[in-house]
């Protein structure tokens, strides 16, 4: 592991500072009579100006989770934070109500998964544009139509002085999508979270929302937080890319790092499962057996080890520690591939 | 809404054919002799088959001619007893619905933001028992409490006696304020507080129950937590982003609750002896005045035309999905 | 991509009425479950266990039906004796107070009313159980009919269900107790259940239809059972708990309905027999010498209704699928 020290720099345009830096975030769920739930189980990364970092695993891994608790919009009631998540030397955990409000939507946006479920149905695309610039800029909302509009234009929406007018219905499914994108892009936050911005979309719509992300990105050097379960968008977009599983990153490296040679099992599998169009014909797909429920505790075991191919002894006995740094590592016992 | 119309014209229709007695004594009352019967047998075409005799029913409801007052009024022609204590009514329900709505609608929003608080759980069995109280014995505890007891309020009537006011609508309070007889206006605004405060509890609980639900659903939708990421004020969260949108089953509620009004008003308006449609229709189901409730029941049907007519238009008002296909 | 879509959710359409046949088809959809009859209710039966309201109202029920099944054994005096009689001066003292033996005091002629509170529990009883039997009858009968035929009978049948839903239930239940040519307590339990009818016609036609393609009645179909017997055997059990909802909250209804009916003088014009509805109207003549006359009454009224209610509300929410997140 010698040669990593000077990956940094590889994973494209990042000052060394990082913008966001969490630490050991664990978030908790309890309800009330009911046993408690470790959703995101000591989670650490970090985000530089200007880098995309993904959060991958499937549905359960924690990577929305991770993703609400660092914006503090995790339910009021039957959770428990604990960790920081340090943004330009703050610590969000633990900013009060309204400083935490005055981050959000201005220093830090986020992009939601089914655009029309997250879009206000009985207003205007133009007022949910405005009403950001309008609270976090001082704008009237005169003064943030035409920039509203101007927004619109820039995330590909043709026609966007009539669109202002138009409600979310009245849009097809990939025009909503940049609708939000522009939402989140209207105070020009520093750092923007997409939480599976493409899942809810057709194929075709979502590579074009894919290259409007990553161009925006580029363009702006906005760090971006990539949360997906699909790797192949990872493959396109990050910089780096953490794997979680069952609360707990199990893989970090800079994509080709990580594709080229993997790991970490559960990484191998989700890599395995990707059709390819490179591939032998006849050759099986393999997805990963089993699903969350089996999960072990960590804390006596590997969570992934009942449905790990490569599991040896010690999986089902000891937590496996983090085997690396802040840029690249993993955590298991019985590792695939040799050294990167 | 037209098929109701006709659906409601023929259970009339029905129900006048099968009263005791048929139409014709429901029309003549009690100056009923053999010679008038027959003649009026003759002239309402009773011999002819049915649907002849219904189109003859219609023709005489359009041109407003239900026959007279048997017990209400006797003598006045029911179509203008109704109307003469319509404006009362009008009064009564509006503002008992004004209050329902401006109580309502913002404890619903508190207690679904509190869910499952001491003021939630307390403001939903208050409106469980606020189901549960007969209505006509909350305005019984009303009048006792605040006009016999503690003499606050008037106990019955629409205006004191003795005071002399000019009347333009009918409707007292908004004729004081015409006519700037404010004294006049402030004596019936007295009369109007407890009956409208008894009238007012049911759809009071009703839209209480709908605001909270409704609430409720909307905080669990995505776009709420899309206006949180975007760090917007909550009053602007609340106002545009949740009231808005739990506000369209509300919408359909408060419409609902206009029917139910004229119920209610049947028994605060006996209680506190309110000289509106309602205790009209007290005394007509009580002595049995089946011209004047011919005419209710009509109206009834008019009013559920309009007040359909009114929701739906609210509706596209609110909802963009409906104003614009 | 420029393109408008609006292929989204099918519009929201609204109308009058429209809340209160939404209720009824949720709850005719939780009929649908994953677990269908006997284990629904054994499922649901675990959560209710727990839950406070539901207990509360249970207690109240069976307490009331206890006392009313044995009232006129335990009941001190007769209830149509007047052993006060002696005691009621109609200028001075028309109501006659508390005394030994007395626990609360005599009515107007004299007669004990604790006594009478007793077995007035009886005719609540009676009323509420019958108009609500006979509301599930009817509702029964058309709703199967129009769920299990379909086709033009379907559309007959709700069409005028429609209407009838729209129109405001107490003021129904008055039209028809006044068509009575002579008020009885069998007028005002028919009065009542005609006004169930819609709600419990509409509530198993809503079942049926969410049952005739369940997977269940499908695979009974397959094997050739006889329609009929599918109606019977799979069809209606599985619409029960729905049923059992509704004719619980059908059954506070009753007796507020009923106790509003008696108020106005619709119900039975026999005094001797004691009724809730009927002492409360009677009352109304003492409010301010003897307003205890009328706070019994409707306090029993309060809290058998809000028994029924708190039971039925809690088994809704039990039911629901929705709720049991």
């Amino acid at each position: 592991m010698t040669q990593q020290t000077h990956r940094p720099s590889q994973f494209g345009g990042g000052s060394a500072e990082p913008l966001l830096s969490v630490r050991d975030l664990r978030v908790t769920f309890q309800r009330h009579g009911e046993e408690a739930f470790h959703a995101v189980d000591g989670v650490s990364f970090d985000v530089r100006p200007g880098q995309t970092v993904g959060l991958v695993g499937e549905s359960g891994c924690g990577k929305s989770v991770t993703s609400l608790a660092i914006m503090g919009l995790l339910p009021d009631r039957g959770n428990h934070v604990e960790g920081t998540a340090v943004f330009d030397g703050e610590d969000l955990l633990t900013l009060s109500r309204s400083a935490m409000r005055d981050r959000r939507g201005s220093d830090i946006a986020m992009i939601f998964q089914d655009p029309l479920s997250s879009l206000n149905p009985v207003v205007t695309i133009g007022r949910q544009v405005t009403e950001v610039m309008e609270r976090h800029q001082g704008l009237s909302r005169k003064e943030a139509t035409p920039k509203a509009a101007d927004l619109l234009e820039r995330v590909g929406i043709p026609d966007p002085k009539a669109r202002l007018a138009n409600y979310p219905h009245q849009l097809s499914g990939g025009m909503r999508q940049r609708a939000l994108i522009a939402m989140a892009l209207a105070c020009n936050p520093r750092l923007l979270i997409a939480d599976e911005p493409t899942t809810a979309l057709d194929v075709t719509i979502q590579a074009q929302i894919l290259a409007l992300l990553k161009e925006l990105v580029v363009d702006t050097g906005t760090a971006l937080v990539m949360i997906t379960h699909d790797l192949g968008v990872v493959a396109g977009l990050c910089d780096e890319v953490n794997v979680l599983y069952g609360g707990k990153v199990v893989e970090r490296g800079g994509r080709h790092g990580l594709f080229k040679n993997p790991r970490h099992p559960y990484t191998v599998g989700l890599l395995n499962s990707i059709p390819r169009l490179d591939a032998v014909r006849g050759e099986k797909l393999s997805p990963v057996p089993g699903s969350v429920a089996d999960n072990l505790p960590w804390t006596s075991a590997c969570a992934f080890a009942p449905r790990c191919s490569n599991a040896i002894a010690p999986c089902t006995q000891e937590t496996p520690q983090w085997d690396g740094d802040e840029v690249v590592g993993f955590r298991c016992f019985n590792p695939m591939g040799g050294p990167r | 809404m037209c098929v109701v119309v006709v659906v409601l014209s023929m259970l009339v229709f029905g129900w006048l054919r099968s009263l005791p007695g048929g139409p014709v004594s429901a029309m003549l009352g009690e100056r009923q002799t053999p010679e008038r019967r027959a003649a009026l047998e003759a002239a309402l075409g009773l011999d002819q088959p049915l649907p002849v005799q219904y189109a003859k029913f219609m023709e005489r409801a359009v041109h407003g001619n239900f026959g007279v007052s048997t017990k209400v009024l006797p003598g006045e022609d029911a179509l203008d007893v109704f109307l003469s204590r319509l404006p009362a009514t009008i009064e009564l329900s509006f503002l008992a619905m004004l209050l329902a709505i401006a109580l309502g609608i913002p404890l619903g929003y508190i207690a679904a933001r509190r869910q499952g608080s001491y003021v939630d759980t307390g403001a939903v069995i208050f409106s469980l028992v606020g189901v549960a109280v007969p209505v006509f014995f909350t305005a019984f505890l009303l009048k006792y409490s605040f006009a016999v007891e503690w003499n606050l309020l008037p106990v019955s009537g629409r205006q004191s006696t003795g005071v002399d006011a000019t009347r333009v609508t009918g409707m007292f309070v908004l004729d004081g304020i015409l006519t700037r007889e404010w004294d006049a206006s402030w004596d019936a605004l007295k009369h109007l507080i407890l009956p409208s405060v008894a009238l007012a509890t049911i759809p009071f609980a009703v839209i209480f129950r709908i605001t909270r639900a409704s609430v409720l659903d909307v905080l669990d939708e995505d776009y709420v937590r899309t206006a949180e990421a975007k760090g917007l004020t909550s009053r602007v969260i609340r106002g545009r982003h949740v009231l808005r949108n739990a506000m369209l089953p509300v919408t359909t509620t408060i419409g609902l609750q206009v029917g139910g009004l004229l119920a209610g008003a049947v028994l605060t308006e006996s209680v506190f002896s309110f000289r509106g449609v309602g205790d009209a229709l007290a005394t007509a189901f009580r002595e049995k005045d089946y011209p004047v409730l011919q005419v209710l029941i009509l109206a009834a049907a008019v009013i559920y035309v309009l007040v359909n007519l009114l929701v739906d238009i609210a509706y596209a008002v609110i909802d963009p999905r409906i104003r614009t296909r | 991509m420029d393109k408008i879509d609006q292929t989204d959710e099918p519009t929201r359409r609204t109308s009058y009425g429209q809340r209160r046949k939404d209720r009824i088809d949720a709850l005719a959809a939780a009929s649908i479950d994953e677990e269908p009859g006997i284990s629904l209710i054994r499922s649901a039966w675990k959560r209710l266990r727990r839950n406070p309201i539901f207990l509360v109202g249970l207690a109240i029920t069976v307490a009331f039906v206890v006392l009313a099944a044995i009232a006129p054994w335990i009941a001190p005096w007769d209830v149509t004796a007047s052993p006060l009689l002696d005691k009621v001066r109609p200028q001075t003292n028309p109501v006659p107070g508390p005394e030994p033996g007395h626990l609360l005091g005599g009515d107007d002629r004299g007669r004990d009313l604790f006594s009478r509170l007793l077995v007035g529990s009886r005719q609540t009883l009676v009323v509420g159980v019958f108009a609500t039997l006979f509301g599930l009858l009817g509702g029964l009968t058309l709703g199967t009919i129009a769920g299990a035929l379909g086709g033009w009978v379907d559309s007959l049948v709700m069409r005028i269900v429609d209407v009838l839903l729209s129109v405001p239930s107490l003021l129904l239940a008055f039209t028809v107790a006044s068509l009575a040519r002579e008020p009885s307590q069998w007028t005002l339990i028919i009065a009542i259940a005609i006004v169930q009818v819609p709600i419990f016609a509409r509530l198993l036609r809503g079942a049926m239809l969410a049952q005739r393609s369940s997977d269940h009645v499908l695979a009974a179909r397959s094997l050739g059972v006889r329609p009929w017997a599918i109606v019977f055997r799979h069809m209606l059990p599985n619409a029960m708990g729905p049923v059992i909802v509704q004719a619980t909250l059908s059954l506070a209804v009753a007796i507020i309905d009923a106790a509003a009916l008696s108020f106005l003088g619709l119900g039975n014009p026999d005094q001797r027999q004691p009724e809730w509805g009927q002492m409360l109207g009677l009352a109304q003549r003492y409010i301010s010498e003897a307003p205890h006359l009328a706070f019994y009454p409707a306090g029993c009224i309060i809290v058998v209704a809000l028994g029924f209610t708190l039971m039925g509300e809690s088994l809704r929410e039990a039911l629901d699928p929705k709720s049991r997140r």
